[in-house]
């Protein structure tokens, strides 16, 4: 009876081809982020300036030297003096790559300074902001093929897509949102839903060479606390506001002492999620980048491959990092959002 | 140097703190090894909340040392 069972080919562990297959793009991506040369500072290699050119926003996309290796993002700049004003990032640069002043508009440490000074708002297309846009669309169509597969399969076993995030949808309505905030939960989900995810794709995009630092910007993890913040506040119930103003079953003195606490308090939750997020994701990059200088600083081939070795490790911890940094996220938004909408007890 | 003096006092506080949560987490799973499982969940996640408290140090001190 056992004669038809298919043999399956011999498994050293399981998943081993998708471990080789996922080791081996991390080595390519190792070489590819030492092979990409960044300007050696009269002659010598300057690891600070390479790094805080990877973590920081740009205005362009440089994906390799040379001729077409450079995408020139727009530039979308307003002031009170010339109105709204939308070129090219290549205005900024002559042949040589240099930087040139266009039409008055300046680049400078990556801010776009105007002549005579005045107040330039800044709403270009920049890299940080085009990753934004990638991390969202990816988002969008996978959710969207999740949902769609959804109401196919209605009754059925998931195939697809949807058989891969499904379970994680359910384990984040049960035992994440469900568990935290009790009654009234379903209002909850889609936003602590897409607060994951678009983080988790945010974070592993940012892992990509040549992609941006995306939840690594301040900015961005700042508008994500923000949303947070709001919504916990809009959601409190009285029993919250009753417990951050004046607290019930304490005496007035003390009550009088927990006041300045608890406003406080209220600031420095969302305030701690955006740092945590932010200082992760961009440690993690500064680290991962450091090491890759190693090779450049000792000009070294048996120190390019230690360091190539262990950019593959800390990779992959980086990858698990990008998961438990959103999953953090997401389960302390859902803590505030229960806290806030809990009943007298 | 002194940005390098804090960035080995920050790998200390890792150290230490991750190290305490792996030792109570082993000795929870030598116990009690059928909730192993969700003994390495929570251990996994109070880690990456500690270990950020370094990352801070290191950005710091990274920062500094770029003047």
């Amino acid at each position: 009876m056992y004669k038809n069972l298919k043999k399956v080919h011999s498994e050293p562990y399981p998943g081993h081809r998708l471990f080789l297959i996922l080791l081996g793009l991390f080595l390519f991506v190792s070489s590819v982020k030492a092979g990409s040369n960044d300007q050696e500072e009269g002659g010598r290699f300057n690891p600070g300036e390479m790094i805080m050119h990877h973590i920081t926003d740009s205005h362009v996309w440089h994906l390799w030297d040379g001729e077409h290796g450079t995408i020139f993002l727009p530039v979308i700049v307003y002031s009170k003096e010339r109105g709204f004003d939308i070129f090219s990032s290549h205005r900024f640069y002559d042949e040589h790559h240099n930087l040139v002043s266009y039409d008055g508009y300046t680049l400078e440490h990556e801010h776009i300074v105007l002549e005579g000074g005045s107040h330039v708002y800044d709403f270009s297309i920049t890299k940080n902001t085009l990753w934004l846009f990638i991390t969202a669309l990816t988002v969008f169509f996978v959710f969207f093929s999740v949902a769609r597969g959804f109401k196919k399969n209605e009754g059925r076993a998931p195939k697809g897509i949807q058989s891969f995030f499904e379970p994680f949808v359910i384990y984040f309505r049960d035992e994440v949102i469900k568990a935290n905030i009790g009654s009234g939960y379903e209002k909850y989900v889609p936003y602590i839903l897409t607060l994951f995810f678009f983080i988790l794709f945010g974070n592993l995009f940012g892992l990509l060479p040549g992609a941006a630092n995306l939840t690594g910007n301040i900015a961005v993890t700042s508008t994500l606390a923000f949303f947070t913040f709001l919504i916990t506040n809009f959601s409190g119930n009285k029993n919250y506001w009753k417990h951050i103003f004046w607290t019930p079953g304490v005496p007035l003195p003390l009550r009088l002492i927990i006041l300045p606490v608890e406003i406080i308090g209220m600031f420095t939750k969302p305030f701690a999620l955006l740092i945590r997020l932010f200082v992760a994701i961009t440690a993690g990059h500064v680290v991962i980048l450091s090491l890759i200088s190693m090779a450049f600083i000792f000009q070294s081939w048996a120190v390019g491959f230690g360091s190539t070795i262990l950019v593959v490790f800390i990779s992959l911890i980086e990858v698990l990092v990008a998961a438990i940094q959103a999953y953090v996220f997401t389960i302390f938004t859902a803590v505030y959002i229960g806290m806030a909408t809990e009943d007298e007890h | 140097m002194g940005a390098g003096i804090g960035a080995g006092l920050a790998a200390i506080g890792a150290g230490i703190g991750i190290g305490r949560i792996g030792g109570s987490a082993m000795e929870a799973m030598a116990r009690q090894p059928e909730a192993a499982g969700k003994i390495q969940t929570a251990m996994l996640i109070i880690a990456a909340l500690v270990e950020v408290i370094a990352l801070f140090g290191v950005i710091i001190n990274f920062l500094i040392s770029l003047g």
